[in-house]
């Protein structure tokens, strides 16, 4: 399924440019230039904007100088200082906040993937009444995020401690579902959209030859559309990874706090006094997101597409 | 899955008149889920009656009775699909909005969190003077359930065991030590020094009451080895409906409004909710206080997610458009380069920028500027600025990845043809490329213009809203957006936590949100493609 769209598209003439290097070498600079010579110089003014803040975070994660002040010679000193202090400070649990953020991340993300694959697999193999209806409200829903109604769910889970204590405020069960309650919308409409690109003359085959919807949906269809949950279950990673309002809500414990939370509070106050340490911890919070989210680029890169050509 | 041979018309009329039979293996799992959600239903259930929550009671004995009808009757294949999302969906985001929408209309908040009669034993609990030349009660901390009692011994040697919870109740197989002081009791654990140490505060706190009328009084430690009576000040008399300070005779009576007042204006400071209709909106549009900021406040939202989303949607179109060119070199590490913002994560990159644009040691400022101390974030207008720069950062690559898929979609024999007709490289652009993508990309920048519109992280993490707005003792500032004024008013170290006001503000929130969203779907007509 993974059709990687601009690859072939674009190997075709670069082979052929490659072939007659001589005829290059002709091209006046001018023209060059003309044709992609100020692409290159976009391109690098871009590529040093999008990275100079990440450069400085690491570096400054590296200088066990650990004040504001001392980072700004990039790369003026490595070490590893700052990771060690990260690590052995009981106040600011870093390594618990970081296994909280990724069981709370792969836990709410691999049912929000599954939540919205049994719902996208119902509007698209199935007719029935209310379906346009329903689907209508989870695009309107979705323009209504959970963060505005934070006092409601803050209040809710109030009134839930009282009935089932470790399912309301401070409990990452309880944080999990309220995340769920956003399970559905902008996700089921993404998988909808690349389910009906799967036949559907494939299923009806399979019950046909005696399989159950529940064996056509677990052996057929999620199989053929795992690039599309990929994409949506990453996207959903790394919300969750960033989501902070919700979480400093409801967990109020360091011991149960997220990297969002726990981070922000390393320089709330005070914010050039730790910062050699906030930034190693940053440096180890987002490595993990952004290595997948390069290493399934290609799928959000198309998933995106498929998103905005589809709407 | 064994495959069934029997020929193709045969097993169409099967599969016709057969529900197709579940495997042993799905009915197994279909009754052991049902099993555990029915299980947590009854204990729920259970504990809602002991509490006498009637209404939550019956809701949830609903939902319940629902979701086994769901799935123990035959058919209705749909419902049972969507049924687990929908259940999260109904409860966590559509609920809590329609909760949003009641706790509007109250005076919830800091003194104002519970009901009248919870609001009168608080003010009791909390109203106690020690008993002057009281007698002194020998105790133990003990522990049990990871709750702190009092096992304590009174002036006449009877034991008795209480916790801020339960009253003192009189127990009789207390291990006691030399001095007739009890020290153990079956079932509890007793703390030794240094725990009392570490919990301090908790023991500290604990209020152990005499009987269930806090009128008669309260034990309460100061050392963790003994304990004296305290007697309230304040006397709740139930017909009048009044507190009566013991000392000054004061009375202080229901002023309808949550709270009891004296006849001088002094005001008892726990409170209780109540319902006070349109008080928080009408607080929100004529309170000099709260009216001057929200109009700002409103007004730089809107502008802050209108330049967002034009400014990512900008560079990120001028990047996709300079970056689709057949063959350029180191196209792909560029790429890979330029999207790794989107990649970092959102709360990260405002406290990141926070750093990089302080104006004391700021790397900008000393990097660029030669240590020109340029105020990035405390100036109002350049706070502004920041924020929308780092908003850029952060959103261009999105834009960039949406742009160059939509471009590689596009049908090229229109290029071609406009091409041949002579058309230039910026008229194909304005005239043919620009509205060809504007179709596939505007839902999407509607999207992301209401994802702007709540972009807590960014403004929360960088400015924190500041530059304060000096004007007003409510804590906004010229960078706060709405959902970040919610959060100050609901959450925020302030004054204190208004969660009425704060709801009144998200149902502002709610429309404006609403408005937006039914005129852009009217204008992008993409609800008419859903078949």
């Amino acid at each position: 399924m993974a059709t990687e769209t601009p690859t072939p598209l674009l190997a075709t003439p670069s082979q052929g440019a490659t072939a007659p290097p001589p005829e290059r070498r002709k091209q006046s600079f001018g023209a060059w230039f003309r044709d992609k010579g100020w692409r290159h110089v976009v391109a690098v003014l871009t590529t040093a904007f999008a990275i100079f803040p990440l450069l400085y975070v690491l570096s400054a994660a590296l200088n066990s100088t650990g004040t504001m002040a001392g980072s700004n010679v990039l790369f003026s000193r490595i070490d590893f200082g700052n990771f060690e202090e990260l690590f052995s400070n009981p106040n600011r649990p870093f390594g618990k906040w970081f296994m909280n953020t990724l069981v709370i991340g792969v836990v709410t993300s691999a049912a929000t993937v599954f939540l919205g694959a049994l719902a996208a697999y119902a509007f698209s193999r199935m007719r029935f009444k209310g379906r346009r209806v329903s689907l209508l409200s989870l695009l309107v829903l979705q323009m209504f995020p959970q963060l505005l109604a934070v006092v409601a769910i803050f209040l809710l889970l109030n009134f839930i401690t009282d009935v089932v204590p470790w399912l309301g405020l401070g409990s990452q069960l309880g944080l999990i579902m309220v995340y769920l309650g956003g399970a559905l919308g902008v996700n089921t409409y993404l998988m909808y959209g690349f389910f009906n690109t799967i036949p559907a003359s494939l299923d009806e085959a399979a019950r046909i030859d005696g399989a159950s919807h529940v064996q056509v949906f677990f052996t057929i269809i999620l199989p053929l559309v795992t690039p599309i949950l990929a994409v949506v279950g990453l996207l959903a990673f790394i919300g969750l990874s960033s989501e902070f309002v919700i979480a400093s809500v409801v967990l109020n414990d360091p011991d149960s706090q997220t990297l969002a939370v726990g981070l922000y509070s390393y320089v709330g106050q005070q914010r050039s006094e730790n910062w050699g340490v906030f930034a190693a911890g940053a440096v180890l919070a987002a490595l993990p997101v952004m290595a997948l989210f390069l290493y399934l680029q290609k799928y959000i890169v198309n998933g995106l597409a498929a998103g905005s050509v589809k709407g | 899955m064994p495959t069934i041979t029997s020929s193709p018309t045969e097993s169409r009329k099967r599969s016709q008149t057969l529900r197709p039979s579940d495997s042993v293996a799905g009915l197994l799992a279909k009754i052991i889920l049902l099993g555990l959600v029915d299980a947590f239903a009854v204990y729920v259930l259970i504990v809602l009656f002991m509490q006498e929550k009637w209404a939550v009671l019956v809701l949830a004995a609903v939902v319940t009775l629902v979701i086994n009808w769901i799935y123990l009757r035959r058919g209705g294949l749909p419902a049972k699909y969507l049924a687990p999302g929908i259940f999260f969906l109904l409860i966590f985001q559509v609920f809590v909005m329609l909760f949003s929408g009641y706790v509007a209309f109250t005076n919830y908040g800091d003194g104002h969190n519970s009901t009248k009669e919870d609001a009168i034993s608080s003010i009791q609990l909390a109203a106690q003077q020690r008993v002057p030349d009281s007698p002194a009660y020998r105790v133990t901390i003990v522990e049990q359930g990871g709750e702190f009692h009092f096992l304590t011994t009174d002036p006449d040697g009877d034991i008795s065991i209480g916790s801020t919870e339960e009253p003192l109740e009189g127990v009789s197989d207390a291990v006691t030590d030399g001095t007739g002081k009890a020290t153990e009791l079956e079932d509890y654990r007793t703390l030794q020094f240094d725990e009392v140490l570490a919990n301090q505060a908790e023991i500290l706190a604990l209020t152990v009451p005499f009987s269930e009328d806090p009128d008669d009084g309260t034990l309460r430690t100061s050392d963790g080895s003994t304990a004296y009576v305290f007697s309230p000040t304040l006397v709740y008399d139930e017909a009048a409906d009044t507190f009566t300070d013991a000392e000054t005779g004061t009375v202080y009576s229901d002023s309808g409004e949550g709270t009891f007042v004296s006849a001088d204006g002094q005001q008892l400071n726990t409170g209780w909710k109540i319902d006070v209709g349109f008080a928080n909106f009408t607080k929100a549009f004529s309170n000099e206080d709260i009216r001057g900021p929200l109009l700002q406040v409103t007004l730089w939202t809107f502008t802050f997610a209108l330049i967002s989303v034009l400014s990512t949607f900008a560079l990120g179109l001028f990047l996709a458009n300079a970056f689709n060119h057949p063959n350029l070199r180191g196209k792909k590490i560029y790429r890979i380069l330029m999207i790794l913002p989107y990649a970092f994560p959102a709360f990260l990159a405002g406290l990141v920028w926070s750093g990089l644009l302080n104006p004391e040691f700021g790397y900008v400022n000393n990097t660029f500027f030669g240590g020109a101390n340029i105020p990035w974030l405390t100036d109002p207008l350049l706070a502004k600025f920041s924020v929308l720069l780092v908003n850029l950062w952060l959103g261009f690559p999105y834009m960039f990845l949406v742009c160059t898929g939509a471009l590689q979609s596009l049908p090229e024999d229109v290029n071609e043809a406009a091409r041949l007709d002579g058309a230039s490289p910026w008229k194909l652009f304005t005239s043919i490329k620009l509205p060809l993508l504007l179709v596939s990309v505007a839902p999407l920048l509607i999207a992301s213009f209401a994802f702007n519109f709540n972009n807590f992280n960014v403004i929360y993490m960088l400015t924190d809203g500041g530059p304060r707005f000096s004007d007003t003792t409510v804590n906004v500032g010229a960078t706060d957006i709405l959902i970040t004024m919610v959060y100050e008013v609901a959450f925020g170290s302030g004054v204190g936590r208004d969660y009425g006001l704060a709801s009144a503000l998200s149902i502002i929130i709610f429309f404006i949100v609403a408005v937006i969203s039914v005129i852009s779907f009217r204008q992008t007509k993409s609800l008419e493609e859903i078949n």
